[in-house]
């Protein structure tokens, strides 16, 4: 049997929206347990960190230009860039070193 | 209190880099769409409706195998359960009186980026700033799949290579701010690169998918954090402000 593209698509969107909508719309209270507060408040931190490394290795065609942005990512944010700049100049680390190492 | 129009103006503004890497990522994505055999109408439907890389992605893998509409489910839910945990935390980044259409929209596109730069405003989220954000988000992401699609791999590969990373430039800005300023955080930071880096070497557990990993990971770390560092409320406001 042939599946239809529509229904596929309809099936993810309704499984995306609903995993999203459904805490964001019954969780409508600050949550009490310290517990709970404070796993939810690690969440964030822990969850982008993981998301970055070592996956920023693999994005780019050098796995070597990818620890350098990291790196060069990590001090520019801990001297204060902003968002923008700091997306940015690792984009221009791996643009640069890729001329040498690709 | 900022303005809910200043708000729109700096979600625009951080919303751009956001676009910039999802127009890359996006591209590439939309090659997987046409290999499945989508076309760039429905590879532009496909995220504009899930907004998510790895969940689009395994849908791809589903609909080109021709498999189950069950199956298409399942894989959605688990590609894209990090999204769950994620829209529980900013639950608490809202104003409990916050309308519920706020939240309804809000719920339309948490991912990975948008929610990082929505954690990382000060205090209780102004609905707006995050709309801002989506006005430049959401078409980068959508048109880039199309654009996959249509142009399959006419971009250089050294140009997407470079687009690539500032997705996660972006990471870094929201989590070293605050590792700064607070050990404890600063500490799972790191603990988390090295807990995230052996995941994806050892054998086994290098076989779940990324986004498996991500999920099993944040529950041990901001659990064992949670625990052994319990944060005071008065500690949240400070490191809000």
């Amino acid at each position: 049997m042939t599946h239809n593209i529509y229904i596929y698509i309809a099936i993810m969107a309704a499984t995306s929206y609903a995993i999203r909508v459904l805490p964001l719309t019954l969780i409508r209270k600050q949550i009490k347990s310290k517990f709970l507060r404070s796993f939810l408040y690690y969440v964030p931190y822990v969850t982008l960190a993981v998301m970055t490394f070592p996956a920023i290795m693999d994005a780019t065609q050098s796995p070597i230009a990818g620890l350098a942005a990291l790196l060069v990512g990590i001090v520019a944010a801990w001297i204060g860039a902003g968002l923008f700049p700091v997306s940015i100049l690792c984009c221009l680390v791996v643009f640069v070193l890729e001329f040498f190492l690709v | 209190m900022v303005s809910h129009k200043q708000a729109i103006k700096e979600g625009i503004r951080d919303g751009i880099p956001i676009a910039l890497g999802y127009f890359a990522v996006s591209f590439s994505l939309g090659v997987a769409a046409r290999n499945a055999g989508l076309s760039a109408f429905q590879g532009f439907l496909v995220s504009l409706l899930n907004n998510a890389s790895a969940g689009e992605y395994a849908g791809f893998t589903v609909i080109a195998a021709n498999a189950a509409y069950f199956e298409i489910f399942l894989m959605t839910l688990i590609a894209n359960a990090r999204y769950l945990l994620m829209s529980c935390s900013l639950s608490q980044k809202f104003s409990p009186d916050t309308p519920l259409i706020h939240r309804l929209l809000i719920g339309y596109d948490v991912t990975d980026e948008l929610f990082g730069i929505t954690i990382a405003r000060p205090g209780f989220l102004d609905p707006f700033y995050s709309y801002g954000a989506f006005m430049v988000a959401i078409p980068g992401w959508s048109i880039g799949t199309a654009l996959g699609v249509i142009a399959g791999n006419a971009l250089p590969a050294r140009i997407v290579s470079a687009l690539s990373v500032a997705l996660f430039g972006m990471f870094l800005a929201i989590i070293i701010p605050p590792s700064k300023q607070n050990k404890v955080v600063c500490a799972f930071v790191l603990i988390s690169f090295a807990c995230s880096f052996a995941a994806a070497k050892l054998p086994r557990i290098s076989d779940l998918s990324g986004g498996t990993r991500t999920i099993i990971l944040t529950v041990i770390l901001a659990g064992l954090a949670a625990f052994f560092f319990p944060v005071e409320e008065e500690q949240e406001v400070r490191d809000d402000a």
